[in-house]
């Protein structure tokens, strides 16, 4: 067993969670204690992950910090090893930031027949633990089974706690999954295969494979190149891979949405960055086309599909598309600037998405539908809630002096000079956010209180309600303390990342500084 | 050009670390965006006070400002061009955004503008939203407002530059959209949004160019590399930044935006969408001078574009009854005077900003005039049923008929300067089609500026009281009044503005030498193709043939209350906006909305069809298949779940044992 000072940290933070859920999953009939228990833990992970961030050396010369290992299966050479660089942090660090709010965010939701808030609660915990896992894992086998296993307290959470067609979306989320994940699994083992023919001993240790694989000839490279592509594609999701994930999101409960879109398909981007680049740059650089391509065309065709939308979670669905097409951009754009944008993309599009849903649950929690066609007018009901939408849409559409600004303009700045049609294209996607955002937020806000849902929720199906009166506004009321309280961590981060994004971008830059290194790229702007 | 120029490239290399007064330029900024924080977290606490709060933050700033400017008159002109550090911004690698502000003549002018015609507004919107329960929200977004347009003109570079740009259009979304429940406002204001989205592509592309080959955003990187460039790069940044500019600036073909801004509080349309944020687009291609200096193609695209844009706005300005929406008109033309003047670089860098200036006095003025009489009119706007009001309102008929004559180029007001020394520079152009192409436009505008605010003034103010017959739209009778002071006072300071201001920038070019540092030297104009003395003659003639022409429409004769169907085809173009909006829908959304429809249904029955298609034909139909997958999925994932815990436990018993 190796380790370094501060890998009890991430041992701790493997941990935590699950422990959480082993107490939680006992606490099946106090709902009550539950809860309180699941939040217990889960700011007992934030803490820890916390103290990760401060234990991290961003200039150090190591890239993987806080590292351990333990032999784990000898024969095939695989280690539970777990190690952290810039990247894989602050991932780390957004999980265990959201978990607590998703929390407090589902604290009153109301589950499916028979379901209890202790079960809900300990899958949640559990997928928090194996995501952490996923960033964290430093071999590839255990990367792949983590990648697995990442699926099914997800299946669990959106096949029983999910809407009216949960089981289909459930099947249909884990059945691409999966079947990408295999198709990953069988290009691992094509790279412990070259390792044993190089090295006389097959090892699935990701450092000595990027040694080992990345001299491989272009064709080698490109078949298991395309192995991993497909998994990850999937997952990011890219356009024409997404199906699974409109459906997935709209039958969700609100607070899995958010783990699904804001974190678990991060992984997708994550693994273009830990295991294509480093592992494969010939085949990444060869494939560069293909990837953009895809990339730009999910920008368009999601912000598109956004703009036709009826269903509000659906609606969220197709905005990550377009923004996972602009991650993917920066990724395969091969400049500093554009990866760290991509890293803080996704940090980024965590908050703001995050926000985006929890806040759009707080709407449905009020008028029960997810129509958008059932609300109209809310603001002058709440303006509060209105506020914090237009603020979730703002930084969705990256208004500058938000979080999600920094890295979208990182994105296209740093692409501009190797790839400047891309860019081009994907400015178009710029304007098509201020349509879908804004007129998303008209129709919901503004005009005149209107909406089945409102209304009924207001004073009876097909009565007119008045938001001057007091019992119109008590049937509607505005934000409450708890939802204060979940907004208000994820408001202070989007404004004060927007402004002063230094400390999240120098923990991400040296670690992209190496992936530039391992693909062998210098930047193309060297500045003055 | 070097001969011309030669202070400014002084000034710029010898850009310094600020020092005493300048070295707080942040406070600038600080104050109003401490306003806004303060009444938004506040909420309704902040009622009783939320307004004086954000009057006060502004006019602090005003004080600081004035205090800038005569600490920096005090300095040689070569030291008068400084910078403040604040923070690094965006840092990776060579990619170096700070967060910093340049003092300088032509930021500490804005400053000026937007906290001395701001700070008037503040004030009279303090009476002129006494009614709304929600009058401290709006306070809290107009000192957004003027927060992120300090932070516009202070910017040191191009980043900073877009963040104060697109604040400044949250803060004007937010404020068209004020009247939340009523569906033209939010449309209008998504619109807005929209149409200078897509001039913030353009801006923003340009960042990318200059980065891209110059290695930096901040000015004075950019300012001392952009020579290294070849001339296409600088056509296509030169273009890049006019695009910017048209979206923010409602120029052709962006235009289409700014009159529908009218649906916002008067006050707004005063401040944001006259004084201050529309003429951005200006402020930014005189700040990019250093880059139009070097592209007489650019220079001559901007030109046209203002040319053509004065001409559409004072065309259309003649065919509306919406008070409002004829002075958003004027202000479209009369942006396109100042692009116009801009477009011909150095010889009218300082015009153009002149225009800007004195400009913004008497828009503002009229906009305040405006809102005055509608607010004595129970918000009605429609001009036909005005009538007979410089009896019942004399200050706000002296005010607003100050602000006219400035308006139309009277001579010896405001206007009469700074517009004037545009049109002459306009006909100074070498070229001569040039000359007469671009001056003759700035000719013609005089009379159909004359043309529409006559119609206006006489329509409003003179003729029978045509209110008196009428009922407002809730059914009630006008009863017009004077507004109160807390309104009046800022429209005499802004009258006086209208008087004054455009002779004290011009005796003597004190503007211009005054913004030398920044803008370099105004170029003396050549020979004009026509004498200076007929160019005098023809702007006042033309002015009064406007103004008679409009007299023989509405003055001579009794007003319809209902406007005249049907019309001639000229009249319809125009209250169609020349087809704007009509020309957007073709070519824009209606080709969206049909194909966003289609990709839905593509993406519903094609893409995910396909998937779930391909899944069918290896397990026969799909409804079996479904069904076969839920208990298959449902059972792997539990054996998978199953089969971990085994052998964790395994490994766990083995390491133990």
């Amino acid at each position: 067993m190796t380790s370094s000072s501060g890998s009890v940290l991430l041992v701790l933070l493997l941990l935590v969670p699950v422990a959480g859920a082993l107490v939680v999953a006992f606490l099946r009939d106090n709902a009550r204690l539950a809860k309180q228990t699941a939040l217990l833990f889960s700011l007992g992970e934030f803490v820890l992950a916390m103290l990760a961030w401060f234990a991290y050396e961003p200039g150090a010369e190591a890239r993987l910090q806080l590292h351990f290992s333990v032999d784990w299966i000898p024969a095939f050479g695989v280690h539970l090893s777990f190690g952290v660089d810039g990247i894989a942090l602050v991932m780390i660090a957004i999980i265990a930031l959201l978990v607590p709010l998703l929390i407090g965010a589902s604290w009153v939701d109301k589950l499916p027949e028979g379901r209890s808030a202790g079960g809900f609660l300990a899958l949640i915990l559990v997928e928090q633990a194996l995501t952490i896992g996923v960033f964290a894992a430093t071999d590839v086998f255990v990367f792949y089974v983590l990648f697995e296993l990442m699926l099914v307290p997800m299946y669990f959470l959106i096949g029983s706690y999910g809407g009216a067609r949960r089981q289909y979306a459930a099947v249909k989320f884990f059945l691409y999954s999966f079947l990408g994940g295999l198709i990953m699994l069988a290009s691992a083992i094509g790279c412990y295969v070259m390792a044993a023919e190089e090295l006389g001993q097959g090892t699935f240790d990701w450092p000595t494979l990027v040694q080992v694989v990345s001299d491989a000839p272009l064709t080698n490279q490109i078949w298991l190149f395309l192995g991993f592509f497909l998994a990850f594609a999937v997952k990011a999701p890219l356009v024409p891979l997404h199906t699974w994930l409109p459906d997935a999101a709209a039958e969700s409960p609100i607070v899995v949405t958010v783990l699904l879109v804001g974190i678990l398909d991060k992984v997708g981007t994550f693994g273009f960055l830990r295991y294509l680049l480093p592992m494969f740059p010939d085949a990444s650089k060869t494939l560069t086309p293909l990837v953009l391509v895809l990339a730009v065309a999910g920008v368009l065709y999601g912000a598109l599909l956004a703009t036709g939308q009826r269903d509000m979670k659906r609606f969220i669905a197709y905005v990550s598309i377009a923004h996972f097409g602009f991650i993917a951009l920066g990724i395969f754009a091969f400049s500093s600037q554009s990866q760290v944008g991509s890293v803080s993309y996704m940090v980024n599009h965590s908050i703001a998405t995050g926000m985006l849903i929890l806040v759009i649950g707080m709407v449905i929690a009020r008028g029960g539908s997810t129509q958008i066609a059932d609300y109209g007018g809310m603001f002058a009901v709440t303006p509060l809630l209105g506020g914090m939408l237009l603020l979730a849409g703002l930084t969705t559409l990256s208004l500058p002096g938000t979080n999600s600004f920094i890295s979208e303009f990182l994105v296209l700045i740093g692409s501009y000079p190797r790839e400047p049609v891309y860019t081009i294209l994907a400015t178009i996607g710029m304007i098509m956010a201020a349509l879908y955002v804004l007129w998303f937020y008209q129709r919901v806000m503004h005009g005149p209180v209107r909406g089945n849902a409102l209304l009924g929720a207001m004073s009876g199906p097909g009565a007119v309600a008045d938001p001057e009166t007091a019992t119109g506004r008590r049937a509607l009321p505005d934000l409450d303390g708890r939802e204060k309280a979940v907004l208000i961590p994820l408001v202070v981060l989007i404004i004060g990342i927007g402004f002063y994004p230094k400390p999240v971008l120098d923990v991400i830059t040296p670690s992209v500084e190496k992936t530039m290194e391992s693909v062998q790229l210098s930047d193309p702007v060297e500045g003055n | 050009m070097t001969g011309t120029a030669t202070l400014a490239v002084a000034a710029q290399e010898q850009v310094q670390q600020a020092t005493g007064v300048a070295s707080a330029a942040w406070l600038l900024l600080a104050l109003p965006a401490l306003g806004a924080v303060v009444l938004f977290v506040g909420g309704r606490r902040t009622d009783r006070w939320g307004h004086l709060l954000g009057c006060a933050t502004i006019l602090g700033a005003l004080v600081y400002a004035l205090v800038l400017l005569f600490d920096t008159i005090g300095r040689p002109a070569v030291e008068r061009v400084s910078e403040v550090h604040l923070f690094a911004w965006i840092p990776v690698n060579a990619l170096q955004i700070d967060f910093g502000l340049r003092v300088d003549p032509l930021s500490i002018s804005f400053a000026l503008l937007i906290t001395g015609v701001g700070g008037l507004i503040h004030i009279y919107s303090v009476g002129y939203m006494a009614a709304d329960r929600n009058r401290r929200r709006f306070f809290a977004y107009f000192n957004l407002f003027a927060a992120a347009m300090l932070l516009l003109v202070l910017g040191n570079g191009f980043v900073t530059l877009y963040l104060g740009w697109e604040g400044v259009g949250l803060a004007s979304y937010l404020l068209i959209g004020w009247y939340t429940e009523r569906p033209s406002a939010a449309t209008a204001a998504k619109k807005a949004f929209l149409m200078n989205r897509v001039g913030d592509v353009g801006l923003a592309l340009a960042i990318f160019i200059l980065w891209s080959k110059l290695g930096s955003t901040q000015y004075t990187e950019v300012f001392a590399g952009v020579g290294q460039l070849d001339s296409a790069t600088l056509l296509a940044v030169a273009l890049l930044l006019l695009l910017g500019a048209c979206g923010k600036s409602g120029q052709f073909p962006l235009q289409a935006w700014l009159p529908d801004a009218m649906e916002g509080p008067t006050p707004v349309s005063a401040l944001i969408h006259a004084a201050t944020m529309v003429t951005a687009g200006v402020y930014l291609i005189a700040r990019s001078n250093p880059i139009y200096d070097l592209t007489p193609d650019g220079r001559l695209a901007v030109a046209l574009i203002g040319a053509i844009t004065l001409l559409i706005g004072s065309v259309i300005g003649c065919a509306y009854d919406d008070i409002k929406k004829v002075l958003a008109y004027s202000t479209v033309s009369q942006i396109g005077y100042m692009m116009l003047a801009v477009g011909l670089g150095p010889a009218g860098y300082a015009l153009g900003i002149a225009h800007l200036f004195t400009h913004g006095f008497f828009k503002a003025g009229l906009f305040l005039g405006a809102g005055s009489v509608m607010h004595a009119m129970n918000d009605d706007v429609d001009m036909r049923h005005y009538g007979g009001l410089w009896r019942i309102m004399p200050v706000t008929f002296v005010t607003f008929g100050l602000g006219y004559l400035a308006l139309i180029g009277f001579p010896f007001l405001s206007g009469y300067f700074s517009k004037d020394a545009i049109i002459e520079a306009a006909f100074a152009q070498q070229e001569p089609w040039r000359a007469w192409v671009l001056g003759g436009a700035a000719m013609l505008g005089v009379a159909l500026t004359a043309f529409y605010m006559t119609r206006l003034m006489l329509m409003t103010f003179f003729g029978e009281k045509r209110w008196e017959k009428l009922k407002s739209e809730e059914g009630e009778d006008y009863h017009p009044h004077e507004s109160p002071a807390v309104m009046t006072v800022p429209m005499i300071i802004l009258a006086v503005g209208s008087i004054g201001a455009g002779a004290f920038f011009a005796s003597g070019g004190r503007l211009a030498s005054w913004l030398e540092p920044s803008l370099g030297e105004l170029a003396e104009g050549g020979e004009t193709v026509l004498s200076h003395g007929v160019l005098l003659v023809l702007s006042i003639g033309l002015m009064l043939v406007g103004a008679l022409a409009a007299w023989l429409f509405v003055g001579r004769k009794a007003v319809p209350v209902v406007r005249p169907e049907p019309v001639s085809a000229v009249v319809r173009a125009a209250r169609s906006d020349l087809y704007g909006n009509a020309l957007n829908e073709t070519l824009v959304a209606k080709p969206g909305t049909w194909l966003t429809r289609a990709l839905v249904f593509v993406d519903n029955k094609g893409v995910d069809g396909m998937v779930n298609g391909i899944a069918a034909a290896f397990g026969g139909t799909s409804g079996r298949l479904r069904r076969l997958q839920t208990g298959f999925v449902r059972s792997y994932a539990l054996t998978m779940l199953g089969g971990s815990v085994l052998v964790v436990a395994a490994l766990l018993a083995v390491r133990f044992a």
